[in-house]
Parts: C-alpha cells; sequence; structure tokens
C-alpha cells in the first residue's frame, strides 16, 4: 500500500525537478477526486469491457499442466486486450483522468513499444494529441510498432541520448514534460517514476487480479497457491499481484530478465543485480555502478530492458512478501516455442519470461496445486526477433 | 556563516557551470582557475551523471563524454583539493540526487566539507524530499541549495522561507541550454522571495549573452551560466580555457 509520502516501505518519493512538482501535485489531487467517483469509474469500466474486452480470460493450460506434471496451470490471458496487451488498461484510466483534467495532449515513453501504441490508441479515441519518446535502437527493433504509432495519429520521436533504449524515451519524456506542462499529461507506462504514477498506474492495472480472484473462486473454489508475472517496470505484476498481497498463502513471483545471465553485464534482472538508488523519481533498485552511474542494461525482450523497477515491487522484496526470479533470454526463448506448440498462444517475449520459471517450478509441485501465469501480451510482435535469435534471416 | 554569502558581496554575482572532466580534468582544472581570475564569483562544478534529466542536449553531451573519459566522483574530490590551493572563490557542486546517495550522504557531504566545497546543487531533489539531505548538509556546513521554477506558484514562499547559500530561479520551463528569449515574469517570483528571505538569488537556465545576464541581474541577485559556457569546452577541447576566461570577464562587464 501506498503511505502518506507516496512511500512503499522505504521506497518510491518524488525525486523530480521542482519545475514538475505542481504538475504531479494537481495529478495527484485530481486522481483523489475521480478514484472512487461513480461517474469516472463507470465511464472506465465501460471503456475496459466494451473497448478493451475486459474480462479477459483464465484459460486453464490443460496440456501444459498434463505436460509438466504437477501443478494446474492457469493463463491470464491479458494478450487478448485490445491491443495486445496489459498497457491497455493503464492508458485508458490515465488519459480518461487526463481529459477530465482539461488536459489536451498525451505523452508518453515506450521500450517495446506496447504503452506507445496503447497510448497511441487511447488518444486517438479521446481525441488527443499524442507524442511518443521510443528509444532510436528500438524503433529498429520495432519498426512496425512505429508504423502502427502513426497510424494512429501519434508521433514518435526516436531518442539518441544515452543507450537510446526505454531509460532514455523516460528521461527524454519528463525532459518534454518538463517544457510542456499545462496542456500535457505524462502517460506514464509502468509502475515506476514519482509519486503518484506508481499508485495510479497499480490500481488501473489491479484489475488483472481482481479477475483472476473472481475467475479462480468460480472455477476452482479457492485461491490459487502460486501467482506469477514478468517483471520490467513490473505494471502487469503489480497488477497481477495487488489483490492477492494480503491473501498471506499465494505465493507471488515475480519474473526478471537475465538477458544473457546474470552473472554477465547483459542483463536487467534488477532485483538480482541492483543496489538501492534514486533514479527516474523514485527510490529502489537500479543496476548502476559503484559511483551511482545508471548501467546500460540487456535483455532480449524491450519492454523488460530497463534498469530499475518499481517502488512497490522494491518494497515487497524488502518484506518477502513477493519473490524475484532471474529468467535468461535461452530460458525465455524456449518458453516462447513451447506455449505456441503447447497451447497455440504465442506469447509477448516479456510474458515468456514468467512462462519459463512456470517450466522450471510446475513439475515440482503437487497435482492438487494451482499456479496462474499472466500472459501480459501478444507475441506476434516478436516473431521476427526470435526468429533471428534462432538464426533464421527473417525481417518485418 | 557560509562561504556563499561572499560570492555576493561584489556586486550582481555571475555563477559559471563547468561540467567535470570534459574534455578532461586537467582542463577543468584551468577552466576554473580562468573564470575565477576573469570575475567569477561562484563556481557550480557538475559531477557528471549517466541520465542527467534536468539538462538539454549541450550539458548532456559534456556528461557523456566526461564519463566516457573515465571521470568519477572521486577523481572530482581531487580535483577540487588541487584547485583549492589556488583559488579562494566559493564552489558548489552540481550533481543528481544517486551519485550523492550510492556514495553515502554522509561521506559525500562531509568530503564536501573537507575539500572546500560550500553547497550542493540536485535538481531532482525538491522541497518536499529534501529532509533526507538537509540535516547531513548543515552538520558540515554545506549549504542545501534550493530551486524555484516558473510553476513554483504556490510554493515560492515555502521554499524561500527555508532556503541556504542562494536561490536557483529557473528562468524557464523545460531543460538546461541557451534560449533566445525568456519570457517568465521573473520580477514576480523575486518579489515573494524576498519577502521571504534575506537569502540572495540568482537566475539561470537560458543565459548565454551579456545583454540577458545584464537583465536577469538587474531584476535579481546575478545570473547562472552553464551551457554557453559548456560549448566552449566542447568547441575548443583542451584550448578552451583562455575562450572561457574571455566569455566570463565580457558577461562580468555587463552585470
Amino acid at each position: 500500500m501506498t503511505n502518506m509520502n507516496g512511500r512503499f516501505g522505504i521506497h518510491g518519493g518524488q525525486y523530480i525537478p521542482e519545475t514538475l512538482m505542481n504538475a504531479v501535485i494537481e495529478l495527484e489531487k485530481a486522481y483523489n477526486r475521480y478514484k472512487n467517483d461513480e461517474q469516472f469509474n463507470k465511464e472506465l469500466q465501460t471503456l475496459f469491457n466494451e473497448y478493451a474486452g475486459r474480462p479477459s480470460r483464465l484459460y486453464y493450460a490443460e496440456k501444459m499442466t498434463k505436460d509438466l506434471g504437477g501443478a494446474k496451470i492457469y493463463l491470464k490471458r491479458e494478450d487478448l486486450n485490445h491491443t495486445g496487451s496489459h498497457k491497455i488498461n493503464n492508458v485508458l484510466g490515465q488519459a480518461l483522468l487526463a481529459k477530465k483534467m482539461g488536459k489536451t495532449r498525451l505523452i508518453a515513453e515506450t521500450g517495446a513499444g506496447q504503452h506507445g501504441v496503447a497510448t497511441a490508441t487511447a488518444a486517438a479515441l479521446m481525441g488527443m494529441e499524442c507524442v511518443v519518446f521510443m528509444g532510436k535502437e528500438d524503433t529498429e527493433r520495432q519498426a512496425l510498432n512505429v508504423y502502427r504509432m502513426r497510424l494512429l495519429g501519434a508521433e514518435v520521436i526516436p531518442v539518441t541520448s544515452g543507450t537510446a533504449t526505454l531509460k532514455d524515451a523516460v528521461s527524454e519524456a519528463m525532459r518534454e514534460w518538463t517544457s510542456r506542462i499545462d496542456d500535457t499529461h505524462y502517460c506514464l507506462g509502468s509502475v515506476m517514476g514519482p509519486h503518484p504514477f506508481p499508485t495510479i498506474v497499480r490500481d488501473f492495472q489491479s484489475v488483472i487480479s481482481k479477475e483472476i480472484k473472481e475467475q479462480i473462486l468460480e472455477k476452482e473454489g479457492r485461491l490459487p497457491d502460486v501467482v506469477m508475472a514478468c517483471v520490467g517496470g513490473g505494471s502487469n505484476a503489480i497488477g497481477t499481484f495487488y489483490n492477492f498481497i494480503e491473501d498471506k498463502d499465494v505465493r507471488l513471483i515475480g519474473c526478471e530478465a537475465a538477458g544473457r545471465g546474470i552473472d554477465t553485464f547483459e542483463t536487467a534482472a534488477t532485483i538480482n543485480t541492483g543496489k538501492l538508488g534514486v533514479f527516474h523519481g523514485m527510490k529502489s533498485y537500479f543496476c548502476q555502478d559503484e559511483y551511482g552511474q545508471i548501467a546500460p542494461v540487456y535483455s532480449i525482450s524491450a519492454g523488460l530492458d530497463y534498469p530499475g523497477i518499481g517502488p512497490e515491487h522494491a518494497n515487497l522484496h524488502d518484506t518477502g512478501r513477493a519473490e524475484y526470479v532471474a529468467v535468461t533470454d535461452d530460458e525465455a526463448v524456449n518458453a516462447f516455442e513451447y506455449l505456441s506448440k503447447t497451447e497455440g498462444i504465442i506469447p509477448a517475449i516479456e510474458s515468456a519470461h514468467a512462462v519459463a520459471h512456470a517450466m522450471k517450478i510446475a513439475g515440482t509441485m503437487d497435482k492438487d496445486k494451482i499456479m496462474v501465469i499472466t500472459i501480459s501480451g501478444r507475441g506476434d510482435k516478436d516473431c521476427a526477433a526470435i526468429a533471428r535469435y534462432r538464426g533464421e534471416d527473417i525481417h518485418e | 556563516m557560509s562561504n556563499i554569502k561572499k560570492a555576493f558581496e561584489n556586486g550582481k554575482a555571475f555563477i559559471a557551470f563547468i561540467t567535470c572532466g570534459d574534455p578532461d580534468l586537467e582542463t577543468t582544472k584551468k577552466a576554473v582557475i580562468e573564470a575565477c581570475n576573469n570575475g567569477a564569483d561562484l563556481i557550480e562544478l557538475g559531477i557528471p551523471f549517466s541520465d542527467p534529466t534536468a539538462e538539454g542536449p549541450v550539458i548532456q553531451g559534456a556528461n557523456v563524454r566526461a564519463l566516457a573519459g573515465g571521470v568519477t566522483t572521486d577523481k572530482i574530490f581531487d580535483l577540487v583539493i588541487d584547485l583549492r590551493k589556488e583559488v579562494s572563490t566559493p564552489m558548489v557542486f552540481m550533481t543528481y540526487v544517486n551519485v550523492v546517495f550510492s556514495y553515502g550522504a554522509e561521506r559525500f557531504i562531509s568530503k564536501c566539507k573537507e575539500i572546500g566545497i560550500d553547497g550542493l546543487i540536485l535538481p531532482d531533489l525538491p522541497f518536499e524530499e529534501k529532509d533526507e539531505f538537509e540535516p547531513v548538509c548543515e552538520k558540515y556546513d554545506v549549504d542545501l541549495i534550493s530551486l524555484i521554477a516558473p510553476t513554483s506558484e504556490n510554493r515560492i514562499a515555502m521554499i524561500a522561507k527555508e532556503a541556504k547559500g542562494f536561490i536557483y530561479i529557473v528562468s524557464s520551463l523545460g531543460v538546461t541550454g541557451t534560449r533566445s528569449e525568456i519570457k517568465t515574469d521573473l520580477e514576480s517570483i523575486v518579489k515573494v522571495v524576498r519577502e521571504n528571505t534575506d537569502v540572495p538569488c540568482a537566475i539561470g537556465f537560458g543565459i548565454s549573452t551579456p545583454e540577458q545576464a545584464a537583465k536577469m541581474s538587474a531584476v535579481s541577485d546575478g545570473a547562472i551560466v552553464g551551457s554557453a559556457i559548456v560549448k566552449l569546452l566542447e568547441k575548443y577541447g583542451k584550448d578552451a580555457p583562455k575562450y572561457v576566461g574571455e566569455y566570463v570577464h565580457s558577461m562580468k562587464a555587463a552585470m
């Protein structure tokens, strides 16, 4: 839970330039006004149901369950949402809030392009201007998503500063926000950044665990033993965990991107390799060197390729309430192929990190145990990259 | 008594910002000495950070070059020890919270005191978060500098009342970098500041010409210039110190 000063334990806070302080204070006030507002929630629920296609299915993966020979596995199908990932949940909430605040322009960062596409989609729907910042390297890796955003009417700005990836896109979006605040809302894509973003994004994503709980109670008559999700900044994971945090018998497992391994420099596993720091507006764990310089991180998954993790996750780690495990590129690619062949579901390479960990532990669990894995997005966007990883010369 | 006060005793203060280690620490040292000899009243030494979110492209570039050249916090402390043998001009560090936090706040700030650094500017540390560092700064007589922005409005009085050393008034929205025009109503901001504190205030962001320096210092107690100086270091490299000296001279003369 968020405490008074926007902290989760020692994590979180508001480490941002003075120029942005009144903007985040205004955002917090607006959010507090609307979060329990009946009309706002009705509008949001209608958007969720009629536009995004919620509730997403909780699917019993029978073949995978039998093949792994242990816990009964359910998949929370966020990949079936409109725009193909969980990102739409947060974006519809924030766009609606921004609209109520009188903002006419949305800016966003994106890594793989899923959050950018979702933001461009919401902007198109609500008649708002949209500018998306994307690392130049990512615009090249995800050219199709760049086209998609432009098709939806957004302007995509390739970011060339720093490592030209997700963290630089966040930095550039923050810089843009300091230069234009009046009409612009920064639609942050994960449970990170300064307070109140980690709380707002978590609340909009918590629909995932709210639905899982209702669906599993209906199907099984009891709570699951394990819920799992992949973690970059951590929005689908916190959405998956949130309504189970007080249910102490439910194990919460977050799967970080280990890249080429947590014993190499080519990793993005923040909890496993990072240390406490302050960056992008929050105190949390970050991959960094001994002088606090943020480390260039690496993962095959552009969506998990971020050197930090949301402050609520950092606190769930500190308190031991959630476990954070590292999954390598190789394991994730194997899981990507495994789920495609076994269940006919092509998961996003991000989500495949969670599937990979399930493949490791499901067989060690008794058959009467229940595991839920959130499939945060669909994998169509990753097919060309995975083919190349396997040595096939495919280009979009 | 804060040493920073001395910077405001010689008419309007000219405050020069230099990123340490761009292109190398030896050049930084020479550039600082030139700036001091040519009328700079206060020196802001930038400790580079990998992701300087409050900086425009010019200072971002300096950060990248400095870090690529192998500059570290410890090497910059050694630079200051060297500099203090030659200049007594007040000096402050300007860096990001994580640089101080990862070094250890007490270890970093006590080192500032030991080597003769008079203040600390952390652009990503707003009023709401300053309690994490301010008690340590007070313990070691290092002034934690407060910033006020064009969007501060109802926050100006609150910030001014607790300000130490000097107040850094951000002239414009956005990030650091030279601007052809500054449109913010700075007089109104300075008026509220003066109603709430005796701590001097200087204006920075976007100032590059002697005319701008004159205009900005006319409504406040001084002008802060960063990107224009960093551009000289980018352009002239190791030969930059004498150009920095000439530039500082022309700016101070206009104020």
